[in-house]
């Protein structure tokens, strides 16, 4: 352990760390100033939600600086384990979960309400780095079908729930980590990579030539709330909130669409929208700045990693969060059915919080780790 | 080292296909920009517009509440049609002129409309006014032109078609107020909606209330419905049955009339209330039409206090009625046998002070069935005395008294049985022995509630049995429609010998064959019983109680009886209560009499089936 230690990075916080940091609490400010705004003159029981939102926040770093601290290939080997009690807890929400809106995804604890189907995300980064980073994996079966089947069971259970968007979101993460080990086939690669990038706007585009009803159909089939006033109200709703904002906003509170509750879950899955309509395009725009500079450094990350478990751990963090930020806003922006994704660090929901920081913290360990030598 | 080595290569070949990863991201967000360029940027003056006329308008539908029925099915609560006046303010254009042209239409007051418009509640839609009369609706709908906003939707108004009977059971509905909307047991109702505030109304709201469904329409520039978009049928409430025989609550609240008092009957075996009644009363559909705040502050000022439910908030020493308990003391600690003889002369000197018999020149050589039968108070003053508070607070607590009977109805109180304990804790005073011989006939810091009463009346006819009063006896699932009978509550044995209870039940039975209730003496059905009398204003321990009829009206006793018949195999149990009428014997017997013979009328006619 204390060879191990010695290799840590014991300088403290540098330039990077804190712009890292900084990017991070942005980003979850603009989401709690839009939660604010959305809820905070409503009658709500208890505690607001922004500052409920804000707790999370805080919980989160918590978690964070764990995630930090305990050197990643420790959680690595550990990821198995991690890994089963996810499995385990999801089988217990499909048996005792709480349901709400029509699926079953939380485990009530006391006052709170965990989501199994967040947490489980942690042991499956972990364990795809640690499975392709033990040895080198040659040959189909081992892989690609062997970790098919472990990751399968886990993508199943959430679909189950039913909760369409985890399940993709558990998927794009397992593709991508493939892509970046390398499949012997490289055109094979590129096609999923392909199908993946696209997959938003291909789905649009097959979509857009489904008749209503068929609309209607699959999508109370996959998601039975998705769209309770059908018809596509919701995402109308969700468009024009985000085009009257034009370029510069409607200013805090200043938007309709938000106050007059046309927009539905303004402080969940629909945060974005509250933010385009009352900052306009260039809020818009700074945001997704924030994002695209996380997902850079977190790329950076994965590049100067000093072996294949943080490599492959940093890209996995990296599309986690990548895939919430490009389904959420291709969702709320008309490009990509309602579905049902959080956006992450932005919407209100304390296991996505906890999850997500956690995943940048493991994003960090394996930054400061880096200078250790084989 | 060679592992080594192609771990590094493989490293350097991962790490380099990295950039694929971040050309697709890079790819992905730009599109997103772009998107948001065309939304925002290029179509977003169009998008301006579309929100500025956003025309839908989500609407709020509200469920039918369940009926309210009692044990025969006698309607007792229902929904009828009316109009409710809403403002929608997204539609509103002149708010001050809005303010002054309501009130030419519709009895309310400017102030009433600007406070609900300005409450919090963020739904579109503020109900102005609930139940407003048909010419008013028309008044509003031919000025619809001026009055931009206005929105009449008809809905369900709770009715209560027996007025004031049973009102303090039954309670009233009201609309969620600001406070209850911040109060966590309500964090799933939104603003606007009606639920009970009182009552069984209260306290079975979630099985009433139903759920709300929602109708997003597209409205016209005046905020008129023009189509409906989408529809979610609201889903209606359960129907319950209550316990209540609402023949014998009619008749119980009749025999009080105009006087303020409670009466309470229970069937002794399963703890169903079959009537509860307390006086004065109130008309719950006065309340529950959305009251005016200037009648509330009139109801809750009124000093007979109507709102209160005396048969369960009512908190009155119990008089001579505790010598049943004294009775089951001296018994099961053998202080005193149940034929041991006590002389009583009319007084028991104690210390200083001396303590008077109700009755002057006392009741002779007295046995406990004789000491029940007169209600001699000599016998009890001894047997207290040699007792002790803190047996005579236990066996009070085992018949219930001192804590709720956990009746679902809001706000029940407790009573109190004082202790040494008690009185050193909240008084900071030692507890002195004459205090004991005030409690040993039911007065000094002993209350208790109607209903507990009739609970002890209950445990004396059953043997010991105790169960927990119950108001719901069944309720049928709207979406269903299935009747689903409630489970007989659960009973305790109290650990007292039958013994005891043939020996007190000997003495309530002598009380109305020769003691002090010979007015509760039936033709058609044995009864025992107690009588009591609640002091009011505490007389000096030998002062004279004979003076009683002179006294101005509220300073003289309540009367109590409690009863329970037939005597052999007990049907029901009942406490009566009744303010300032005096002795029991004389007020409250007779009451308690006609209720049970009545009772025993409904029993021989038919079975009570659902």
């Amino acid at each position: 352990m204390p060879l191990m230690n010695d290799n840590v990075n014991r300088r403290g916080l540098d330039a990077f760390d804190w712009c890292f940091l900084g990017v991070i609490m942005a980003i979850i400010s603009a989401g709690i100033l839009s939660i604010y705004s959305v809820t905070n003159p409503q009658t709500t029981a208890g505690f607001p939600i922004y500052l409920k939102q804000a707790t999370w926040m805080v919980v989160g770093f918590l978690a964070f600086l764990v995630a930090v601290g305990i050197d990643y290939h420790k959680l690595a080997r550990l990821s198995y384990l991690l890994y089963g009690i996810g499995l385990i807890l999801l089988i217990i929400v499909l048996i005792a979960g709480k349901t709400s809106r029509g699926s079953q995804r939380w485990i009530p604890l006391g006052p709170f309400a965990v989501q199994p189907s967040e947490f489980i995300k942690i042991p499956l980064l972990l364990m795809l780095a640690a499975y392709y980073g033990a040895s080198t994996r040659e040959g189909w079966v081992r892989r690609l079908i062997i970790p098919g089947l472990i990751v399968l069971p886990g993508f199943l259970l959430i679909l189950k729930q039913p909760d369409l968007g985890s399940s993709l979101g558990f998927l794009a993460i397992f593709l991508v980590v493939i892509l970046t080990v390398g499949m012997k086939s490289k055109a094979f690669g590129f096609v999923i990579l392909a199908a993946l990038m696209l997959f938003p706007f291909a789905w649009g585009g097959v979509w857009g030539s489904l008749h209503e009803y068929q609309q209607d159909r699959i999508l109370s089939f996959v998601d039975p709330n998705s769209d309770p006033g059908g018809k596509g109200y919701h995402g109308l709703q969700s468009r024009i909130a985000i085009g009257s904002g034009q370029l510069l906003g409607k200013g805090l509170y200043g938007g309709t669409q938000t106050q007059f509750k046309f927009l539905p879950e303004g402080h969940t899955d629909f945060v974005f929208a509250v933010f385009a309509e009352e900052w306009g395009f260039i809020g818009s725009m700074v945001l997704l700045s924030l994002y695209i500079l996380l997902f850079l450094m977190g790329l950076e990350i994965a590049f100067k990693a000093k072996d294949i478990v943080g490599t492959l751990l940093a890209v996995g963090v990296v599309t986690m969060i990548a895939f919430g930020v490009v389904v959420n806003i291709a969702m709320t922006s008309g490009l990509a059915p309602v579905v049902g994704i959080p956006l992450p660090l932005m919407s209100y929901g304390g296991s996505a919080m906890v999850v997500n920081l956690t995943a940048l913290g493991l994003l960090l360990n394996v930054k400061r780790r880096r200078l250790s030598l084989l | 080292m060679l592992d080594t080595s192609r771990q590094a290569n493989e490293l350097a070949d991962i790490q380099n296909r990295l950039i694929f990863v971040k050309i697709g991201f890079l790819m992905l967000l730009v599109l997103l920009g772009l998107r948001l360029w065309q939304l925002q940027v290029r179509d977003g003056f169009h998008y301006q517009e579309l929100a500025r006329d956003n025309r839908t308008r989500s609407i709020v539908l509200e469920p039918a509440r369940g009926l309210l029925y009692d044990r025969n099915g006698e309607l007792l609560a229902n929904n009828i049609p009316s109009f409710q006046l809403y403002v929608s303010l997204e539609d509103i254009q002149d708010r001050e002129a809005l303010l002054a042209q309501l009130p030419h239409y519709v009895d309310i007051d400017q102030q009433e409309i600007s406070n609900k418009l300005s409450m919090k509640s963020r739904r579109g839609r503020v109900k102005i006014k609930a139940d407003i009369t048909l010419k008013e609706a028309a008044l509003i709908e031919s000025h619809r032109l001026e009055l931009p906003g206005v929105v009449i939707q008809p809905e369900y108004q709770r009715h209560y078609p027996l007025n004031n009977y049973a009102s303090h059971v039954l309670g009233y509905v009201g609309e969620i107020s600001e406070s209850q909307l911040k109060d966590p047991e309500f964090s799933n109702l939104q603003g606007g909606r009606i639920i009970g505030q009182n009552g069984v109304e209260r306290t079975f709201d979630e099985y009433l209330l139903g759920e709300t469904g929602e109708e997003v329409i597209e409205v016209d520039a005046l905020g008129y419905p023009k189509r409906s978009l989408s529809v979610r049928r609201p889903l209606a409430g359960d129907d319950l049955y209550l316990t209540l025989d609402i023949r014998l609550q009619r008749l119980a609240e009749d025999l009080l009339g105009q006087e303020a008092g409670a009466i309470v009957a229970l069937n002794p075996w399963n703890g169903d209330i079959l009537a509860l009644a307390s006086k004065p009363g109130f008309n719950p559909n006065d309340v529950s039409g959305g009251i005016s705040a200037k009648d509330w502050q009139r109801f809750i000022k009124d000093t007979r206090h109507p709102l209160t439910n005396r048969a369960i908030q009512g908190q009155y020493p119990p008089g001579s009625v505790f010598k049943i308990i004294m009775a089951a003391a001296l018994l099961e600690t053998q202080t005193l046998g149940a034929q041991e003889m006590i002389p009583c002369h009319g007084t028991f000197p104690f210390g200083r002070r001396v303590f008077r018999d109700w009755k002057a020149g006392g009741h002779g050589q007295v046995d406990l069935t004789k000491a029940i039968a007169e209600s001699c108070d000599v016998y009890f003053y001894k047997a207290g005395n040699q007792l002790g508070i803190d047996p005579i607070a236990t066996y009070a607590r085992l018949f219930g008294l001192g804590e709720k009977t956990g009746i679902a109805l809001p706000s029940e109180r407790s009573g109190l049985v004082p202790s040494s304990e008690w009185k050193k804790r909240v008084k900071r005073e030692p507890w002195y022995p004459g205090e004991t011989i005030s409690i040993s006939i039911g007065q000094g810091f002993l209350t208790v509630t109607p209903i507990q009463m009739a609970k002890v009346a209950s445990i004396v006819a059953t043997n010991g049995r105790v169960v927990q009063p119950r108001l719901l006896k069944a309720s049928r699932l709207r979406r269903t429609g299935t009747l689903k009978e409630k489970p007989e509550p659960p009973f305790r044995q109290l650990a007292i010998s039958p013994q005891t209870f043939a020996h007190i039940k000997k003495g309530l039975a002598a009380v109305v064959t020769k003691g002090t209730a010979k007015l509760a003496q039936s033709e058609i059905v044995s009864i025992a019983g107690k009588t009591g009398t609640a002091q009011v204003v505490a007389l000096k321990p030998d002062g004279d109680k004979g003076k009683n009829k002179e006294l101005q009206k509220e300073f003289r006793d309540h009367a109590w009886f409690v009863a329970f018949a037939p005597v052999e195999h007990p049907k029901i149990a009942v406490a009566v209560l009744v303010e300032h009428m005096g002795h029991g014997g004389s007020a409250s017997a007779p009451l308690a009499k006609t209720l049970i013979e009545a009772y025993m009328g409904f029993e021989t006619i038919q079975e009570p089936s659902l």
